[in-house]
C-alpha cells in the first residue's frame, strides 16, 4: 500500500536537522502570509459583500470573542465528546470482530460478506436513516460515527491478525505458550501495527463525517451545527472561525494522538521504523 | 482440498447473509417497529425496481455522477500537475505543502455552508466540495510518487540520452503511477462521501443524497434503503471496475506492483 501520510511526516521532519529552526518557521509561514494578504486585499476592495467575505480581523475578533465567552470551546467539546464516544464504540466492536475473523474461519466466513457489503456505502448516506430510527440529536450522531469508523478497524485488525508470522506462532507454541499467552504476547503485538492503522483510518473517517452529520442531526451544540446555524444569519465570520477550529482539531488529532501512540508502541518494539 | 475449503467459505458466507436477512425480515414483520421505519425486504426491492423502472432513480444517479465527475476532473486537472511540480521544484513544494497540510484536516463537509453562502444552492457547491475532498489525497500521493521514482532509473535514462520530455513521459510518470492510482482511489472514495453529504446539506432537487434526505420527510424508509443500495453499487463499480482495470492495464501489466495474493 502506497500511502502518502506517513511519508509526509518523515519528509517534513527531515530538513529541520540541517536548517536553522527560524528558517523553517519562516519558510512555513510564508505561504500563509501570501494567502492572508491576498484575502485581505480582496476583502478590503469590496468586490464581494463584506457580510459574505469578511476581513481576517473580523474573523479573528469573532474567534477571540466567542472563545472568551466560552461558546466556541463549548461547541468544540461537544463535538469531541461525540467523536470519542462513537470512536470508542467502533474501536471495541471493530477490534473484537476483527480478531475473531482473523482467528476463527467460521467468523471470517460469516462476517466478511456482511462487512464487504456494508463498507463501500459512504457512511453519511445512512444519516437520514439513523435519524429516522434513533431520532434527531446526539444518539444518532454517535451511533453513525461509530458505524462509519468500524469498517476500516475491522478490515485492518483482520488483516493484521492474519499477517502475524506463522513461525512466531509456532515457535511460541513449541516453547509451551498456552492460548492466552499466545494471544497476549504474540498475536496482539504482531497485529498491532495494522490495528493502529485501522484505528487511525477509522478516526479519520469519523472526523470527516461528524461535522456533516451534526449539520443534519440538529444537535444543540457542536461545531457542525455552529457553522450551519451561522448560515441563516449570514455570519460568515462565525462560520470561518468554526472552520478554523475544526482544522485545528483535525491537525491535533493527527499530530498529537496518532504519532504519539505509534512512537509509544510499535516503533519502540522495533516493529516499524 | 482448496476447492472444498472455498466451497465451505462460500456456504458459510451465504448462510451468514441469509441469517442476517432473515433476522431483519422477522424484525420488520414482527410489528415491534412501525413498518414505515423498518420496511420489509420485498418492499425495499419494490422501491428499487419502481425507482429504476420509472427512471427517477437513474436520473438522480446521473445528477450525482455528473457532480462527482466534474469535481473529480477538476481535482485531477489541478492536483496532478501541482503534485509533479512540487516534487520537481523545491520552491513550489515549500509554498504548497504547508497550505495543503493546514487545509487537509478540515473535512470537506465543513465547507458546505460556507460554499452555499458564496455560490448559492446548486451544482456548483457540490462540485466544489468534491473538488476539495479529492484534491488533497491526489496531490500528496502524486508528490510522494514522483519523489519515490528510483533515482537510478533517472540517471540511467539520462545516460542513455533521454531529454527532459522523454524522461518525464517514459520514466517519471510510469514510475509514479502506483502512487497516483492509489491517490485516485482515495480521492474517489472521499468525493463519493462528499457528494452525498453535500447533496443532503445543500438540498438541491436532484441527486441520490437528496433522495435519501427527502425520503426522511415522508418516512419512506424503503426509498432510502433502495437509494443506499444504488449508492453502494456505484461506489463499488468505480472502485472495482474503473480503478481496478486502470491498475491492471498499467502498473500490474508493467510489473510495478504485484496483485494481492488473495
Amino acid at each position: 500500500m502506497h500511502d502518502a501520510t506517513s511519508v509526509q511526516a518523515i519528509e517534513l521532519a527531515a530538513p529541520a536537522a540541517t536548517e536553522s529552526v527560524w528558517r523553517v518557521v519562516a519558510r512555513t509561514a510564508f505561504p500563509f502570509l501570501v494567502v492572508a494578504a491576498l484575502w485581505e486585499i480582496v476583502a478590503h476592495l469590496g468586490i464581494f459583500p463584506p457580510r459574505l467575505f469578511p476581513t481576517l480581523e473580523q474573523v479573528g475578533s469573532v474567534f477571540v470573542r466567542l472563545t472568551a465567552q466560552g461558546i466556541l470551546p463549548h461547541h468544540a467539546v461537544e463535538t469531541l465528546l461525540r467523536l470519542l464516544a462513537g470512536f470508542a464504540l467502533a474501536a471495541v466492536v471493530g477490534v473484537t470482530v476483527g480478531i475473531l475473523m482473523g482467528r476463527f474461519s467460521l467468523a471470517e466466513d460469516v462476517f466478511l460478506p456482511l462487512v464487504s457489503i456494508g463498507a463501500p456505502i459512504p457512511g453519511i448516506a445512512y444519516a437520514p436513516l439513523f435519524l429516522l430510527w434513533f431520532g434527531l440529536g446526539s444518539v444518532s450522531t454517535v451511533l453513525l460515527v461509530g458505524f462509519v469508523s468500524v469498517f476500516p478497524i475491522i478490515f485492518n485488525t483482520w488483516t493484521g491478525v492474519k499477517a502475524v508470522k506463522e513461525i512466531w506462532v509456532r515457535s511460541a507454541q513449541a516453547m509451551g505458550a498456552d492460548d492466552r499467552r499466545l494471544f497476549r504476547h504474540v498475536i496482539l503485538p504482531g497485529a498491532l501495527p495494522y490495528v493502529l492503522t485501522g484505528l487511525r483510518l477509522g478516526l479519520a473517517q469519523a472526523w470527516r463525517i461528524l461535522v456533516g452529520v451534526e449539520m443534519l442531526a440538529a444537535v444543540p451544540w457542536g461545531l457542525g451545527w455552529l457553522i450551519f446555524g451561522a448560515r441563516e444569519f449570514l455570519n460568515t465570520d462565525v462560520m470561518l472561525a468554526g472552520v478554523a477550529v475544526i482544522g485545528i482539531i483535525g491537525l491535533a488529532l493527527e499530530k498529537l494522538v496518532f504519532q504519539r501512540i505509534e512512537e509509544f508502541t510499535v516503533v519502540r518494539w522495533g516493529m516499524m521504523t | 482440498m482448496i476447492a472444498s475449503v472455498q466451497l465451505r467459505s462460500l456456504r458459510r458466507g451465504a448462510l451468514g447473509l441469509l441469517v442476517a436477512a432473515a433476522a431483519y425480515e422477522i424484525a420488520a414483520r414482527s410489528g415491534a417497529f412501525p413498518p414505515a421505519l423498518l420496511p420489509t425486504l420485498p418492499a425495499v426491492g419494490r422501491a428499487l425496481v419502481t425507482g429504476i423502472a420509472d427512471g427517477s432513480l437513474l436520473l438522480h444517479a446521473f445528477h450525482t455522477l455528473y457532480r462527482v465527475l466534474c469535481g473529480f476532473a477538476l481535482a485531477i486537472a489541478v492536483a496532478l500537475p501541482l503534485g509533479v511540480l512540487m516534487a520537481r521544484f523545491r520552491p513550489v513544494e515549500n509554498f504548497v505543502l504547508p497550505l495543503a497540510s493546514a487545509l487537509m484536516p478540515i473535512p470537506s463537509l465543513a465547507w458546505v455552508p460556507v460554499f452555499i453562502l458564496w455560490f448559492g444552492l446548486g451544482d456548483l457547491v457540490a462540485i466544489l466540495v468534491v473538488f476539495y475532498a479529492a484534491t488533497f489525497p491526489l496531490l500528496l500521493n502524486t508528490w510522494s510518487g514522483v519523489r519515490a521514482v528510483n533515482p537510478l532509473w533517472l540517471r540511467a535514462a539520462g545516460a542513455m540520452g533521454a531529454d527532459e520530455r522523454a524522461l518525464f513521459r517514459k520514466v517519471i510518470v510510469p514510475g509514479a503511477l502506483p502512487f497516483i492510482i492509489t491517490g485516485l482511489r482515495q480521492a474517489f472514495l472521499r468525493s463519493w462521501i462528499a457528494v452525498v453529504g453535500a447533496e443532503m446539506i445543500a438540498a438541491s432537487n436532484w441527486g441520490l443524497g437528496w433522495v435519501i434526505f427527502d425520503a426522511k420527510e415522508f418516512l419512506n424508509a424503503d426509498v432510502m434503503l433502495a437509494s443506499l443500495a444504488v449508492i453502494g453499487a456505484i461506489g463499488l463499480i468505480f472502485e472495482r471496475l474503473v480503478f481496478g482495470s486502470l491498475e491492471r492495464a498499467t502498473v500490474l501489466r508493467w510489473g510495478m506492483v504485484r496483485a494481492a495474493k488473495t
